[in-house]
């Protein structure tokens, strides 16, 4: 449902992030993007939700399609009405506002309105701890109690392809383990579509059905989680897993394996 | 003590108006960081509009009051959408000079049109004082503070409760978060000044009927100035509690220290209190403190 097609992103009218992204996103999926730091994953992400323009950033080539037709050329609001969410990373949650302010806040481009209220009861469903803390300043949360917020706001909309941000950024394993098992349920439950970006691969392959590598502003590989998992290269250099299991850190500096898709 | 209760009373009647142009300033600075030097000039032209509605074309005054209000809606959309609208994304700095720039142009436009000797409105309310005990009031001083109290009420449950007020607050907390919600950040900036444009003619309206119209009554928007930054520029109980400190104080320097220094000194007054107040609180009574985790 989601296509994005041979995009390329600048920003500044000078720095080239993306050099010809292409990646397919299929309905009622969870779809991770990998990759290290400056791959270019929030740029993609940006790019599909139109927030780029805001940054001084432009699509300048290819085009992003949802349900066949073009979004990259709407802005922001038009994006999000049209059914597309992101989740932006490290939560950005209204701190100044309450938490139930904060989910009325991402129902704004909802136009049934009287839904709200039940909506909200299904939020504190998925996260019951917001709803002891719907009443207090939402910069006073934690860190995982704002990410849940950043999540709910994200349920509110109601989306069809709901695109989360390093949802791990952050956070202790356990709560990371929590988070990514609620969003499993979301994408179960509402049979919302999911493109989930992540530096940490093992815990987004554990939910994805799909998944691709990203590197150098474009993807280097994708497959389905099965044979992303068995592939040798990502094994060692996003799962930290050599030939024969865990690798040791003493081992590191006298053996690098080439990538071999480079 | 009759007089104490008298000057406090007018303090409390022309600080709520104080308060009232505030939010105006509070609304501008909180949606987009900028502080509307213009302010005392939307407040002029409202006034005039209203006036010469009642009295060029004999409109009874709600009606006028009302006319005169959308005027300054639609006024404060289309500056908004002319003159400021470029400048966003723009050092906010910019944005501060272009209202200056603003305010003069309005200033000579309003002197063009309507020149510059006092006017009067006809006599609306009642002449007839009214007894509280021993203090004696004049209806129209009742009626502004009414007047102040509803819009203020209704300001309040607007930020609270409403969808677009909402999402005013969440887009001056963090405007591209606001974005990816789907709010649009321009049509919020658009409101805030239509906003401003409204409560700053109701201001002006209000204190026209008490002192008359002319030309200096844009000089409240520099002295309501003091008034929001006192209260915390982006608190609106901030500006509220402000706008009373300052009429009061204002009311009572002009009762009891004027006649002794021969006059003046209450126009200084609020600025002297800012000045005092900022030196122990520097984010104002109620300013926003930016929360941080740790």
């Amino acid at each position: 449902m989601l296509t994005i097609n041979n995009v390329e992103v600048m920003y500044d009218k000078v720095i080239l992030v993306l050099k010809g992204m292409s990646m397919v996103v299929p309905k009622g999926k969870i779809v991770a993007l990998l990759g290290s730091n400056g791959a270019g994953k929030t740029t993609t992400l940006k790019a599909i939700s139109g927030l780029l323009k805001s940054e001084n950033g432009e699509v300048t080539d290819g085009f992003i399609e949802l349900y066949g037709e073009r979004i990259d050329v709407n802005d922001a609001e038009t994006i999000v009405k049209k059914g597309i969410f992101q989740c932006m990373e490290g939560r950005r949650v209204f701190k100044h506002l309450s938490v139930e302010d904060n989910l009325i806040a991402g129902a704004h481009t909802r136009k049934d309105r009287k839904n709200i209220k039940s909506d909200i009861q299904k939020v504190y469903h998925y996260f019951p701890k917001l709803e002891m803390l719907k009443h207090r300043q939402a910069g006073y949360l934690s860190g995982g109690e704002q990410q849940m917020l950043a999540i709910g706001r994200g349920i509110m909309a109601k989306p069809k392809v709901l695109l989360l941000d390093e949802p791990s950024l952050g956070l202790a394993p356990l709560l990371v383990k929590e988070i990514f098992s609620i969003i499993k349920k979301i994408n179960k439950e509402e049979g919302t579509t999911i493109l989930v970006v992540e530096q940490n691969a093992n815990v987004a392959l554990s939910i994805a059905d799909y998944g691709y590598i990203m590197e150098n502003g474009r993807i280097v590989m994708d497959g389905t989680v099965d044979r992303l998992l068995s592939n040798q290269d990502v094994r060692e250099f996003y799962l930290g897993m050599g030939d024969k299991g865990r690798k040791s850190y003493k081992d590191i500096k006298s053996y690098k394996r080439r990538k071999r898709w480079l | 003590m009759t007089f104490l209760l008298q000057m406090i009373v007018t303090g409390i009647v022309v600080g709520s108006v104080y308060a009232l142009v505030a939010l105006g300033f509070v609304l501008i600075y909180k949606s987009s960081d900028a502080i509307n030097f213009a302010q005392g000039e939307f407040l002029l032209i409202g006034t005039y509009v209203c006036l010469t509605l009642i009295t060029a074309y004999n409109i009874p005054f709600v009606a006028a009051l009302l006319i005169a209000l959308m005027f300054s809606a639609v006024l404060g959309f289309v500056i908004e959408r002319i003159v400021l609208r470029p400048f966003i994304g723009e050092p906010v700095i910019s944005m501060i000079m272009a209202t200056i720039g603003l305010s003069s142009v309005l200033a000579g436009i309003v002197h063009i049109i309507w020149g510059h000797e006092t006017r009067v409105f006809p006599k609306i309310f009642s002449e007839k004082p009214v007894n509280l005990g021993e203090i004696v009031i004049a209806p129209v001083y009742l009626w502004s503070l009414l007047i102040v109290v509803v819009m203020l009420v209704i300001f309040t449950l607007f930020f609270k409760y409403s969808k677009l007020g909402i999402a005013m607050r969440a887009t001056a907390d963090d405007q591209q978060a606001a974005m990816s919600m789907g709010i649009s950040v321009k049509m919020i900036f658009a409101v805030a000044w239509a906003i401003a444009a409204i409560v700053s003619a109701v201001g002006g309206i209000l204190l026209g009927n008490i002192n008359g119209v002319n030309a200096s009554l844009s000089a409240i928007g520099l002295k309501v100035l003091p008034v929001a930054i006192l209260g915390g520029l982006d608190s609106i109980p901030g500006a509220i509690i402000g706008g009373l400190i300052i009429g009061i104080l204002e009311s009572l320097t002009g009762g009891y220290l004027d006649p002794l220094v021969g006059g003046g000194l209450k126009e200084v007054m609020p600025f002297v209190i800012l000045v005092f107040i900022l030196m122990f609180k520097p984010y104002g009574l109620f300013g926003k403190k930016e929360i941080e985790r740790v």
